[in-house]
């Protein structure tokens, strides 16, 4: 089915084949970033809670194909949604817009958004639920990466009970067949809705405690943060803090083609001594964001 | 001769077996606080299915099938009896249904649902045990935390 004038609010919007059909279109934007195909296309960018990053990773996918941006980065702090609701707001952006990237703290915002809006909505965040292209980004990097997205072990370490992004990617891979290595302090555990996903799918999954027990095994580590306030006591949290932290000498003897990822931006997770490393690939991680941006807008705008 | 605790209608239906906790909310579900005709119910009623089990007979009431099985939602094991002449002409069980709407609230605080005027949507992924998926914020309500929504 063609993406023109479809939404994207959860990965599983797409079918696999339309997620390889993005990511194949998001290669040549890889090689020619800049090219003037948006020129007639309004795309707003609505931020209800601040996320720059992302934010400025979409404008500048549309500022290099030539589209123009309308944008309230912070629509709390503006005079945007004075007594307006959600519903009207949005009722309103889509007329002056031919795209809307919406990111918003409430669960289920992007898509109720996607239901009243007359344009097509990307969720760029909605809450802890998803973020869809961060997904798209990252199978674009690890297929960049390895050269093939099947067959693949890959590891993800830190918050795996809070981490959205970690259950989307789980998730998309599980079309794929690789196999999981979860490795999280028991606090924070894969939860079991997304172990129920993978086992539906029949694919294979192995829980560990350290990053050591996994490390020489596996093509992708896939990095998060912990974050101290997800856990009850503060104590727990001190002793376990500094085991889900990856440092330069532990790459010895890992595996060649091993990349690491991040979805960014970390704080100390990933120690700086790691960033030379030819296996350290996050920066590169979030420069293909726009590329895949630009690739999701194209193909949804219909110019591709 | 059976005692009927609860009288008997002549015509209309009869739901039993419903969990007695749950009695008032079957009558929410069903509108019947705006019902104008005649209905009789009782709580904690002894029962060998349920333990204690409420009941409500509604005189010259019939439903439909989508109607009905709404009230699945929080008496799944509900026996609908349709009475004509003081006769039982049907008895039939519910089935909670696919897809629910505006029955119940979603129980995550930070869904959309809960703070803008939205319909909530469910898919019901686990009849049996009653787990409900919601459509905008993909989290799952059981039926320990179902709260009407009206
Ligand atoms: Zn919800």
């Amino acid at each position: 089915m063609s993406l023109k004038s479809r939404s994207l609010v959860s990965i599983n919007d797409f079918t696999k084949e339309e997620q390889l059909q993005v990511l194949e279109l998001a290669q040549s934007f890889e090689k020619n970033p800049v090219q003037d195909i948006l020129k007639e296309k309004v795309v707003a960018t609505l931020f209800f809670e601040p996320s720059t990053r992302t934010r400025l990773s979409f404008e500048s996918a549309v500022s290099r194909l030539g589209g123009k941006i309308i944008g309230v980065s912070d629509v709390t702090s503006s005079s945007l949604q004075k007594g307006e609701s959600f519903r009207d707001t949005i009722k309103t952006i889509s007329n002056y817009s031919d795209l809307i990237v919406i990111r918003h703290p409430k669960e289920g915002s992007a898509r109720f958004a996607s239901e009243v809006s007359s344009v097509p909505v990307i969720n760029a965040g909605d809450g802890a639920n998803q973020h869809p292209t961060q997904t798209l980004l990252d199978l674009f990097t690890i297929n960049q990466t390895q050269g093939k997205l099947d067959e693949l072990n890959v590891a993800f370490v830190g918050d795996l009970k809070y981490g959205r992004t970690v259950h989307s990617l789980v998730m998309a891979l599980c079309n794929f067949s690789c196999t999981f290595h979860f490795v999280s302090p028991v606090e924070l555990k894969l939860p079991d809705s997304v172990k129920f996903h993978i086992k539906e799918r029949k694919q294979k999954y192995f829980e560990y405690t350290k990053i050591e027990d996994v490390i020489k095994k596996v093509d992708i580590l896939y990095m998060t943060r912990i974050q101290k306030e997800r856990f009850s006591d503060p104590i727990e949290y001190e002793k376990i803090k500094n085991s889900y932290v990856l440092k330069n000498d532990m790459l010895e003897d890992t595996k060649e083609n091993l990349r690491i990822l991040h979805p960014m931006p970390r704080v100390n997770e990933i120690s700086e001594d790691v960033d030379d490393s030819i296996k350290a690939y996050y920066f590169q991680q979030a420069m293909n964001g726009v590329y895949v941006r630009q690739a999701l807008m194209s193909l949804i705008l219909g110019v591709k | 001769m059976k005692e009927f605790v609860v009288k008997a209608i002549d015509n209309g239906t009869v739901i039993d077996h419903i969990p007695s906790e749950n009695v008032f909310n079957v009558i929410k579900i069903l509108n019947l606080d705006t019902f104008d005709n005649q209905i009789l119910f009782g709580t904690n009623l002894e029962s060998k299915k349920l333990g204690l089990k409420g009941i409500i007979k509604m005189k010259n009431k019939y439903f439909e099938k989508d109607e009905i099985n709404k009230i699945a939602l929080f008496a799944p094991k509900a026996t609908l009896i349709k009475i004509k002449d003081y006769q039982i002409i049907e008895k039939t069980t519910v089935t909670p249904p696919e897809k629910i709407e505006a029955i119940v609230k979603c129980f995550n605080p930070n869904c959309i649902t809960n703070t803008e005027n939205i319909t909530t949507k469910f898919t019901v992924i686990d009849k049996v045990q009653v787990k409900l998926l919601c459509h905008y914020c993909e989290k799952i309500t059981d039926k320990e935390n179902f709260i009407i929504s009206k």
